[in-house]
């Protein structure tokens, strides 16, 4: 395995004195496809929100690249290349498409490679250039997850993390998401998937880790957990 | 026939100065969604501040223009991020009762400081007019007014759609999660924003100051002409706010002609009025 890109250490977070995370520690390898399952409120987007920082945590560390950013500002490991889809897909609705994918590049990092960034992630997802001077919230559900991670790629991030990027959206589209996603993936960019959706997901990494009300019960290559195993793990049984 | 031009013409340049006393009025509440009631005073505070370096430097009220803007922008800044950031995001009144204690702490000072007596700020251009026919005159001062709020707003415009900061202002009134993972540090980004609205209460103050009157109390008055600007334009709208100008002036100098000069308040709320009635998200807002 080359250096992990992100390595998380015994990590616990808490909303006020509620506890999300008890004692989570994984590791991403460099260039891989992992993937984070788990029922609503096992703590998949709590996790992601704490490497982006959106949230601090109360206990343990979180390395990129060996260099610990647990606790930065979102505005810090923007910069330092880690960039997040959120759930929901939090794009502007009242800016246009081209507007959006410009905020994506409002780290100082990306700005002066940004028309060329913009032209990649047209070549990528089409039907955004299409809308270009569209304001984003007159596009589909799926245009909008399109959006939503083109913005994010316009940060230039050497990991991503997608929080739920099939929900809502017809199985055609999130097929055609997921291969953008391979095609990303292909470029470079070390992926963290979280989701509901079993299949999907697994068949799409390398490594899987399962979580249940806020710990990882359960880790390995897709290929090898057993059905049944990774049913046990998501339901608690 | 030549005095009804007149008015109208009187009133499409005053037009522009309502639209400039308006428009920090209206971007703050259109992207930051806060009611800055304390916007006619600071505006005034500015007019007052522009008096200070006019005496002090001996210098005429437009180059005072270089000291007080930049003045006005540390101002707002501060006024953000230490009073309206605290009590922003939580409910409709909080933000609603700093800006009017503001606005209070304001109009006692400047009268504590500057006593109750009327002021103006003195410039030759008062008296200078520009004849266009045998009674219709061009009042340059008007004239000065009305191209300098016309190029505050067009400079604001491209502000707002084309620098970095603008979009990022934008992004972070839509959705503030998603603006702070672009990168955005949405709590400053709104202290520049209060920055940028005050820059140009800074400049409507001086425009103001040279034109009229002041007195430590007349912050409100224009408060209230700004909101009349904002209603009838629509929110968020930037043509929208000069349109609302235009009509809210014309209405004031017509009524004060056809109906008499006691009237030209009344007309003017008549109008806004019937715009609330007919139109409620504004000429140029969004339902």
């Amino acid at each position: 395995m080359d250096k992990s890109a992100l390595k998380i250490s015994n990590l616990d977070v808490h909303y006020k004195d509620f506890q999300a995370l008890w004692d989570v520690s994984l590791e991403v390898a460099k260039g891989r496809v992992i993937s984070v399952i788990g029922a609503n409120g096992a703590g998949k987007s709590t996790l992601l929100n704490t490497v982006s920082g959106v949230l601090t945590p109360s206990e343990g560390t979180i390395e990129f690249f060996g260099e610990a950013i647990g606790g930065l500002p979102p505005h810090d490991t923007v910069h330092k290349g880690i960039a997040l889809v959120p759930e929901g897909r939090r794009i502007f609705p009242r800016l246009t498409v081209f507007e959006n994918l410009v905020m994506g590049s409002y780290t100082p990092r990306t700005r002066p490679k940004r028309d060329e960034t913009i032209k990649k992630i047209y070549e990528l997802f089409p039907i955004l250039k299409s809308r270009h001077n569209q304001m984003a919230n007159s596009l589909s559900g799926g245009e909008q997850q399109m959006l939503a991670i083109g913005r994010a790629m316009m940060s230039e991030p050497t990991l991503m993390l997608c929080d739920e990027i099939s929900l809502g959206l017809a199985p055609v589209i999130i097929k055609s998401i997921y291969k953008r996603l391979a095609q990303i993936n292909q470029d470079g960019i070390t992926i963290v998937l979280v989701e509901q959706d079993l299949k999907r997901s697994l068949k799409a990494a390398d490594y899987a880790y399962v979580m249940l009300e806020g710990k990882i019960v359960l880790e390995g290559v897709p290929s090898t957990l057993t059905e049944e195993q990774v049913k046990k793990a998501y339901f608690g049984i | 026939m030549e005095i009804l031009v007149q008015q109208v013409l009187n009133g499409i340049l005053l037009g522009g100065l309502y639209a400039v006393i308006a428009i920090g009025m209206s971007t703050m509440i259109g992207i930051v969604k806060l009611i800055n009631l304390a916007h006619g005073d600071l505006m005034i505070l500015s007019s007052y501040l522009s008096l200070v370096f006019m005496s002090w430097l001996g210098i005429n009220p437009f180059w005072s223009f270089l000291a007080v803007v930049p003045a006005m922008f540390f101002i707002g800044y501060f006024v953000q991020a230490f009073l309206f950031n605290r009590v922003l995001g939580k409910e409709m009144e909080p933000p609603l009762l700093v800006a009017f204690g503001l606005s209070v702490i304001l109009q006692n000072f400047l009268l504590l400081v500057f006593t109750p007596d009327a002021r103006s700020l003195m410039t030759d251009l008062a008296v200078m007019t520009i004849p266009l026919g045998k009674s219709l005159n061009l009042p340059v001062l008007y004239l000065v007014d009305f191209l300098i709020g016309v190029g505050v707003i067009l400079a604001l415009h491209v502000f707002f759609k084309r620098s970095y900061m603008g979009r990022a202002i934008r992004a972070a009134s839509d959705d503030d999660q998603g603006a702070r993972l672009m990168g955005v540090n949405t709590k400053g980004i709104y202290s520049y924003a209060m920055g940028i609205s005050m820059m140009t209460a800074g400049v409507a103050g001086i425009l103001v100051g040279m034109t009229f009157t002041f007195y430590p109390h007349t912050g409100p008055q224009y408060l209230i002409i700004g909101f009349g600007v904002v209603i009838i334009g629509g929110l968020g709208s930037m043509i929208g706010t000069l349109i609302g100008g235009f009509i809210l002036a014309e209405a004031q100098l017509l009524g004060a002609q056809f109906v008499g000069p006691g009237y030209q308040l009344l007309i003017g709320y008549l109008v806004l009025l019937i715009v609330l009635a007919v139109r409620p998200q504004g000429i140029f807002g969004k339902a």
